[in-house]
């Protein structure tokens, strides 16, 4: 009697860690950061992509407007899944994308930009990945907005879609 | 192209042999006859070379860079050396779980040829139970993680592997680990069998222990070169991480102890029955529940190598038939002793075994809280934590105190029934590692009163052991030489965790870097081309307090397939310390980030691991049990 006690209790305690489990294979375990503090964006020099020039971060962005920091490669994939989605975007007058180039081959790049269009005011050239390690970045693609005060008030990791637009939308406004 | 053919269908009659081989041994099972069929050492032998063909051909499609096969295309490329493209057929985890295939059949091979003296019924279940793990894997594979997937247009260049696991250690770590895993399988099914005839005795004691050995040596030596790997490649200067896929691999190891412990018992007279048997099923279900969680991509690690829901699926299904099954046959079938013999003397070595047994499971869910909890939180609450070392070190290391003393004591007691002898002796060794711990950290430490306590629990097993060594001569020798190494173990990681030093610096070539008397010098980098990255090595001179000088050279690597940077670490070692220096790039800079490490009694780690798997392999080769 006892026994049928234990077994059904340590049925109902194995269902349990099963649904769990089962339900913990949904969960994405990509790490999503939760931006609290406000950051400023940081001071830099990178090469602009068509001119080749170095342009300092304070002639880039200028104050009271809003700016939205995209990190793209050639060699990505989910690039070029959510260009068009950029594309869409850049029609918009109150907003300006800066590209940021990650760890690419410049003729991949401008054969991608050739290709898909160009979405991007400007775009800068990060041939080694560490510009994009000082805003932060966690991967390719990333899309950051950066706010009148030049602060990154908001970032997307992955690839955007339709809502992050809207989202991207609504902010701007 | 063929050989990737010939793989893809052996392993499909692999799994018709499976299938053929429980039908057979099913009419076997209720046949008179007392031998086993010989049909079914046949159909297992059989089965056997199917699967090494099977494995084999998946090594030739890697060694030719056949990139017409999916698992070669993602972690291959031609530029890699040979040795890494047959170590990368298991770095990944459809040719991992190959792996997992060729030790199943293989082991339970082995069994069938081993065993020819027990119950032929008994045999026959064992063969049954592990052919339902073998079906589940065969499915596994074919089903979610084909290794021969075929792709077309066969593309020109692979992705090539990770190259943080392009490294010997890891080459030969998986196969160990795994057959250690893996080995627990077998006692999983020859524990089952057993219940369901009801012949958990001395002699089938005996029988098993073999078995659990083998796996608990592998489970060991496995452990220590993931963890050697840690240590040099990851660049921290650490050995264990309490990550969740290392926990995963602790945790059977603590049950595979507790059950060697528990068989010690069962091989004299038939008690501790339930011990045995539930640490049998927890040992296998915990390797399983470690697959589950590293490859289902539930949590991230090295280990996760794609994320694919289905996968996670499959594992935790089967992974919960098999915890239904076990406990099913174990509430229908287990019969408790009738003779109440698990009430044990206080002072005996059964009951210093069943301490022990406490002791690990009290470690046992210290590790596997640390580890389930936050998906459990995750999930209810959607609250994400992570558990780190402290979590661990809290919980775990003041009761390594109690159970250092109770190791050096339990093995001195009798079975049955003891009283403690030789006092005195053991009265002084206690004096002597209370006062040789006093003078040692007197100079040393702030948290003073802990660690005095701890290292002198530590060094108390030490001498006692010792002792044993000397004075007993080959007496017990399996477990005197497991237990000093597991003091040894203990005493090498408390002193490396006081004594370890770190200077983290930047540095340019040509400059000179100044620390308590001891200097480091830049001297000069030197660029090399290999055929599969680029290496940039520092040259070091370190010279330390006492003038004496060391070269280092650790390296940055740039590989190109796929485009990772790794640093390679560079490590002096002395019977007495290690020193490890590795460097980073600094960013748009001629300064490169160093940090520099001595690591006093890092060999002695590694050492007394391995005394630890030695105490392990003198008692499977020796003849007669300890007294």
């Amino acid at each position: 009697m006892k026994n049928k006690y234990k077994s059904i209790i340590l049925f109902l305690f194995f269902i349990f860690c099963f649904v769990v489990l089962y339900k913990g294979l949904d969960n994405p375990n990509i790490y999503s950061p939760n931006i609290k503090v406000e950051k400023k964006i940081p001071l830099f020099t990178a090469k602009d992509f068509n001119s080749n020039n170095y342009i300092n971060s304070d002639i880039i962005f200028e104050e009271n407007k809003y700016y939205i920091v995209n990190i793209w490669a050639s060699w990505c994939v989910p690039c070029i899944k959510e260009h068009p989605l950029l594309m869409e975007l850049s029609t918009n007058q109150s907003i300006k994308i800066i590209g940021l180039n990650y760890r690419d081959n410049l003729n991949n790049a401008k054969k991608f930009i050739n290709e898909f269009g160009n979405p991007y005011t400007q775009i800068l050239i990060d041939s080694d990945g560490t510009l994009a390690v000082e805003f932060g970045a966690y991967g390719v693609p990333e899309t950051l907005i950066i706010d009148k005060h030049k602060k990154i008030i908001k970032k997307f990791v992955g690839p955007i879609n339709g809502e992050i637009v809207q989202e991207i939308k609504s902010i701007i406004k | 192209m063929l050989a990737n053919q010939i793989g893809y269908y052996s392993l499909i009659l692999g799994l018709l042999f499976s299938f053929l081989l429980c039908g057979v041994s099913i009419r076997d099972f209720n046949n008179s006859n007392k031998r086993v069929n010989q049909n079914v050492y046949t159909l297992l032998f059989l089965q056997l070379t199917f699967v090494v063909v099977s494995f084999l051909s998946l090594i030739l499609t890697f060694v030719n860079s056949d990139f017409s096969n999916e698992t070669v295309f993602n972690n291959s490329h031609t530029t890699k050396p040979l040795f890494y493209k047959i170590a990368g057929t298991w770095g990944n985890h459809e040719g991992s779980l190959l792996l997992w295939l060729l030790v199943l059949t293989l082991f339970i091979f082995l069994f069938l040829v081993k065993s020819r003296e027990q119950p032929k019924k008994y045999r026959i279940l064992t063969l049954l139970f592990q052919q339902l793990i073998i079906i589940g894997f065969f499915l596994f594979v074919l089903m979610t993680s084909n290794p021969f997937n075929y792709l077309f247009p066969t593309p020109t260049e692979g992705l090539g592997l990770n190259p943080i696991l392009q490294d010997p250690a890891l080459a030969i770590h998986p196969p160990l680990l795994y057959l250690g895993y893996v080995g627990s399988s077998i006692i999983f099914s020859a524990s089952l069998a057993a219940v369901t005839q009801d012949y958990i005795s001395k002699e089938w004691g005996q029988h098993i222990k073999k078995w659990i050995l083998i796996s608990w040596i592998f489970l060991t030596i496995g452990i220590m070169l993931g963890s050697i790997w840690a240590y040099y490649e990851l660049g921290w200067g650490g050995f264990w991480f309490w990550d969740p896929v290392e926990n995963v691999s602790l945790m059977p190891w603590l049950t595979l102890t507790a059950l060697l412990h528990c068989i010690l018992v069962l091989e004299r007279r038939t008690a501790l029955t339930s011990w045995v048997v539930i640490l049998s099923i927890t040992t296998f279900t915990l390797s399983m529940c470690g697959t589950f969680l590293v490859r289902s991509g539930i949590l991230n690690s090295v280990h996760t190598f794609a994320n694919d829901p289905a996968r996670g699926i499959f594992i935790l299904i089967f992974l919960f038939i098999l915890i239904f099954l076990s406990l099913g046959i174990f509430f229908l079938f287990h019969k408790e002793n009738k003779k109440n013999l698990n009430n044990f003397f206080w002072l005996s070595k059964e009951s210093a075994i069943m301490v022990n047994n406490w002791f690990m499971m009290y470690f046992l869910s210290v590790v596997l809280i640390g580890t389930v909890y936050p998906i459990f939180l995750d999930v209810i609450s959607s609250e994400k934590i992570s558990v780190g070392p402290p979590f661990y070190h809290k919980l775990i290391v003041p009761f390594l105190v109690p159970f250092l003393l109770f190791m050096a004591l339990g093995p001195k007691l009798q079975w049955i029934k003891s009283k403690i002898e030789k006092k005195n002796s053991l009265i002084i060794f206690f004096i002597i590692s209370v006062v040789l711990t006093f003078f040692i950290l007197k100079n040393i430490t702030t948290d003073f009163l802990f660690y005095t306590i701890l290292i002198s629990a530590a060094f108390f097993l030490f001498f006692t052991t010792l002792n044993e060594l000397f004075l007993k001569k080959f007496i017990n020798v399996s477990q005197v030489i497991a237990h000093f190494g597991f003091s040894l173990f203990i005493l090498a990681i408390l002193f490396n965790s006081i004594l370890s030093s770190e200077i983290i610096t930047n540095i340019k070539v040509g400059e000179k870097y100044n620390f308590n008397k001891s200097e480091i010098f830049f001297k000069k980098i030197e660029e090399k081309e290999e055929s599969n990255f680029n290496s940039i090595i520092g040259h070091f001179r370190i010279t330390d307090e006492k003038g004496k000088v060391v070269e280092l050279k650790p390296e940055i690597r740039i590989y190109n397939q796929p485009e990772i940077i790794t640093s390679e670490a560079d490590i002096k070692t002395t019977l007495l310390e290690d020193k490890f220096l590795v460097m980073n790039i600094v960013k748009g800079d001629e300064y490169f980030n160093i940090r520099y490490q001595i690591k006093p009694f890092m060999l002695w780690i590694w050492v007394s691991v391995l005394l630890l798997s030695l105490g392990g392999l003198i008692s499977l080769f020796k003849k007669k049990y300890e007294k």
